[in-house]
């Protein structure tokens, strides 16, 4: 079955350096149509140089990049919009894709973000600056989503019901997903497959398999093993609705 | 009645407002104020170059203006100093070279000054036509490049990974400039076809909250600074060319205490 999806980002080998300093090297990796797959690392260890690879956004890279799909949305890590540039999150959601009222009032609405649809972009809080940038990246039907921290800033109680989104997304609209996130719960709950980078690919594999592997315990600590075990924990009784666990 | 001359400087003013209200706004947008002062300081090499081989002027600018726009692009990768010095180094050079072959050439008699402020009041009819055809076509690219430009302005990475191929779009930008540069030197001149480029667009940020209707009143503080200063230099006698801009900066002006006013009325 894994094998009948439609592949639609395949990355072999590559890495990229500036200045004859290596950011990151020797990273190979596919995302399939309807799957998630997370970049984790600690700081500076390519991850969102990874994502920039694989959207062509360098021009001298080495190894290869083959895309096979012309409808990419993309939320940046980062994104300032210069004070002189007067927009409104209307204006910003057509930014690279003609979008008529309904498809952008829906977008909007998903992230919950609808009633900021007249607001100057410079006036947004971080949160709802991330959820219009996840809107907008949503709002073209893209079959490639590439999520550089795409809840960073948000409230804890939007984070999870973004993350869900983000789910329910690869789920619906059968888009694959490049994610890159911090959040190693989520990561570990809800990514079909993890790489872990630190200026080259570490482990690899399905987030059960790469808790175990003695790499990803070097970069992040004995603490972060237990998450999975955490999660499936918490899993087993998400039927019994213990609010105790949930809070934890 | 007014003079045929002075409809002639109206025509063409209206021209060059046209042109530079859009324009100008994604010269603000793109932090490009003071590339647009280097290329029409590189303007002057472009005319004495003119003089020497006998080139059409405007020709003669927009060339020597795309060549110093890639040597630009070769010096920022040759060197890490900032964007800032290499434009000023390629501003005051090529203005410095321009002055230096104007001394050689003795046999022609030159007017610096009217090429540094225009003359926009000696404007013939087939400057009129330059403006004007230049200027339509000018904006029709500038029409069917603004997604895809305005996208690459918003952010680079964003507009590359979704598509809308950056790279080209600047440089097409900035070929657009050098145009605008090319058809206006003789009527605003150097130092002021900057300043059309940007006081109207800045009045414009001002007042307005969209991106649209900002490259609109950019268009209409242009007009209004055109109209102002031309016939305020008719009744006071003053310099056409720098009577435009002083009656943009007003309008500048004025649009700052609009502005402050429709803040207090918020609170």
């Amino acid at each position: 079955m894994e094998n009948k999806k439609k592949v639609l980002l395949k990355v072999e080998n590559v890495g990229v350096s500036i200045n004859d300093k290596s950011l990151v090297k020797g990273v190979s990796f596919e995302v399939k149509q309807g799957e998630i797959v997370t970049l984790i690392g600690p700081n500076g260890s390519g991850k969102s140089t990874t994502a920039k690879i694989a959207l062509g956004i360098y021009k001298k890279i080495d190894g290869k990049v083959k895309t096979y799909t012309d409808k990419i949305g993309y939320v940046p890590q980062k994104i300032s919009i210069d004070w002189t540039l007067p927009i409104r999150v209307s204006d910003f959601m057509t930014l690279t894709e003609e979008l008529n009222q309904d498809q952008i009032n829906t977008a909007l609405n998903l992230t919950g973000v609808e009633h900021l649809k007249n607001k100057s972009l410079s006036k947004l809080s971080g949160g709802e600056f991330q959820r219009v940038l996840i809107a907008r990246a949503i709002s073209k039907q893209p079959e490639l989503l590439v999520l550089d921290e795409p809840v960073q800033g948000v409230d804890f109680k939007g984070e999870l019901a973004l993350y869900e989104l983000i789910k329910k997304i690869s789920d619906k609209m059968k888009c694959g997903i490049l994610l890159i996130s911090h959040d190693l719960h989520v990561v570990m709950s809800a990514t079909d497959y993890v790489l872990c980078l630190n200026g080259h690919v570490c482990c690899s594999g399905t987030p059960h398999n790469v808790v175990k592997d003695s790499k990803y315990r070097e970069l992040f600590g004995d603490r972060a093993s237990n998450i999975l075990s955490l999660y499936e924990h918490k899993h087993d009784h998400t039927h019994s609705q213990d609010g105790a666990i949930d809070q934890k | 009645m007014l003079e045929d001359f002075f409809i002639r400087a109206l025509l063409a003013g209206i021209g060059i407002a046209l042109i530079t209200g859009p324009i100008g706004c994604f010269v603000i947008w793109r932090r490009l104020s003071f590339f647009a002062g280097t290329l029409a300081h590189s303007a002057l090499l472009g005319v004495t170059m003119a003089l020497v081989f006998e080139l059409n002027i405007a020709f003669s600018v927009f060339l020597i203006s795309a060549v110093l726009a890639i040597f630009l692009l070769q010096l920022q990768t040759k060197t890490n100093l900032p964007n800032d010095a290499l434009l000023g180094l390629l501003a005051h050079s090529s203005l410095a070279i321009g002055l230096v072959i104007i001394g050689f050439l003795t046999t022609i008699r030159f007017d610096v000054m009217g090429l540094l402020f225009g003359d926009i009041l000696a404007v013939s009819q087939s400057d009129l036509l330059l403006i004007w055809v230049g200027g339509v076509f000018i904006l029709i690219i500038l029409k069917i490049i603004w997604k895809p430009l305005f996208a690459s302005t918003i952010n680079y990475d964003l507009a590359k990974a979704e598509g809308m191929n950056p790279d080209r779009y600047n440089a097409i930008f900035t070929i657009l400039m050098a145009a605008i540069i090319a058809i206006s030197i003789k009527i605003v001149g150097l130092l002021l076809i900057t300043g059309m480029l940007i006081i109207p667009a800045a009045l414009a940020r001002n007042i307005s909250n969209n991106p649209i209707q900002m490259a609109l009143l950019s268009t209409i503080g242009g007009l209004l600074s055109i109209l102002i200063g031309l016939f305020s230099s008719l009744e006071f006698n003053t310099a056409s060319g720098p009577s435009i801009i002083t009656a943009a900066l007003l309008l500048f002006l004025i649009t700052l205490i609009k502005t402050k006013k429709f803040s207090e009325l918020k609170k």
